[in-house]
């Protein structure tokens, strides 16, 4: 497919996207990220409704300073300042939202919001994370990285560390996997915090092939991307179970010794005491230029779907 | 055995043996109405070895009542008698979508989260005989708890 096929699209999972679509994206971000300067205001005279039910530091930031650099305008729906606190329903908002922008960004805590969104809304629906479930843009720039920094994806050996279970950028991460030829996925995690079954199950079923480790030292040497996922409190039923993987796991110095020397350690940020800031100046350390990479991804996408790119 | 015909109200044959009372329960349990009524279980059966029957006067099932009872009773054929004869005869088939009968058992769905505003969506899964996916978290509702919710 090519781009036509991102014309005002909505993105909801990563699932809904082919491998030829995703390096059509790849390629338009390639060139944002080599020259920024050829940004050209494709989205002049559009309107962008973000609309955060959960905290956010980089989605956020990157799709609204991707916005602003395509000329679009950016509209915010604050809700802890909205009628959402006097109860308004998902569905009404959602109406408001799509009668004033071109087109929504939205993250919120309960899986399915986006996809009930993008039925509401005319305008594309982009999903910024609905609650465990999917994060497609964060898979799309986590690839990315990935990609421009060991220039494929097919043939590499990735291990998933930390909490595989709640997080939403691991089962993204697993679900673009599928639409490549990694040689191994390897998924490290206390027993408390594996991928849960349905996901599993659903993996497998697309051809993905994952083994499960319990120690990173036993696979560290074979690894070509760690990808490190910080144990996500708000999403634990019982704060008791929170408590007790509460720092469970770390990288050091010391272990990543052990690790390849081209391996790129990846994390979505933000961390916790998981990823010390020790750890930064490694050469490995590719964290910093993933988040930095949300922006021209970012770009790429919005000016696929609504500025005709 | 011998059970008397019914002049009006509804048969519903070829029950896997066993689940009989769940059907029941999904009529609403009309004998505590009054109503009569014949259940007839574990009785031989060419088709499934052993089968259940239930024989109910004065009650047509409501065509949400057959949609569910496909979901316990996946084989069951539903009659409907009039005056002592059969005015219709049908077979159940569990629906590929079921659109706000079953209610998604993960507290962080949108559709439990919104209640009211937004009707569960459950769509068949293909590899299993009667397992539901919900369209907007993916989780799945098994046999068991589908029968738990709709009786």
């Amino acid at each position: 497919m090519g781009r036509g096929s991102w014309d005002h699209r909505d993105v909801i999972s990563i699932l809904d996207f082919s491998r030829s679509d995703l390096e059509t994206l790849f390629e338009a971000a390639d060139g944002v990220a080599d020259k920024p300067e050829s940004v050209r205001e494709s989205l002049s005279g559009k309107i962008v409704a973000t609309a955060f039910f959960e905290p956010s530091t980089r989605t956020r930031l990157s799709f609204t300073t991707a916005a602003l650099k395509l000329g679009a305008r950016v509209i915010d729906l604050s809700p802890d300042v909205s009628s959402v606190v006097k109860g308004e329903t998902l569905p009404d908002t959602i109406r408001m939202l799509e009668s004033y922008s071109d087109m929504i960004v939205m993250r919120h805590p309960s899986e399915g919001a986006a996809l009930l969104a993008s039925e509401i809304s005319r305008g594309p629906v982009i999903n910024g994370g609905d609650g465990s479930q999917h994060h497609p843009t964060q898979a799309m720039l986590d690839l990315f990285t990935v990609r421009r920094l060991k220039g494929t994806v097919d043939g590499l050996v990735f291990a998933l560390y930390g909490d595989i279970r709640y997080a939403r950028t691991a089962a993204s991460l697993l679900f673009a996997l599928t639409k490549f030829k990694p040689k191994k996925v390897y998924l490290v995690s206390p027993e408390s915090l594996r991928l849960r079954a349905e996901t599993k199950q659903r993996v497998q079923e697309l051809g993905l092939r994952t083994e499960e480790a319990g120690n990173l030292a036993d696979v560290l040497g074979d690894v070509d991307v760690l990808y490190m996922i910080r144990i996500q409190k708000e999403r634990f039923p019982d704060p008791v179970e929170y408590e007790k993987v509460r720092g469970s796991y770390r990288i050091t110095k010391e272990m990543l010794s052990a690790a390849k020397k081209d391996g790129v350690l990846m994390h979505a940020l933000p961390r916790l005491s998981e990823l010390p800031p020790e750890i930064d100046s490694l050469p490995n350390a590719a964290y910093m230029k993933q988040a930095a990479w949300g922006v021209p991804v970012r770009i790429a996408l919005l000016d696929l779907i609504l500025g005709g790119g | 055995m011998l059970v008397q015909k019914i002049s009006d109200g509804t048969v519903v044959d070829h029950i896997a043996a066993g689940k009989a009372l769940s059907v029941l329960r999904l009529l609403g349990n009309p004998q505590e109405r009054g109503v009569t009524l014949a259940l007839v279980m574990n009785v031989d059966s060419s088709k499934m070895g052993k089968k259940d029957i239930v024989k109910v006067e004065q009650v047509e099932l409501s065509e949400e009542q057959i949609q569910k009872l496909a979901l316990i009773a996946p084989e069951a054929s539903v009659n409907i008698i009039r005056s002592y004869r059969v005015a219709n005869k049908k077979k159940v088939v569990p629906p590929v979508t079921l659109v706000g009968v079953l209610t998604c058992g993960n507290p962080t769905c949108v559709t439990a989260k919104e209640k009211g505003a937004v009707p569960s969506v459950f769509h068949k899964n293909p590899t299993a005989s009667l397992s539901y996916r919900c369209k907007y978290c993916s989780r799945d509702l098994t046999a068991q708890d589908i029968v738990a919710q709709i009786t």
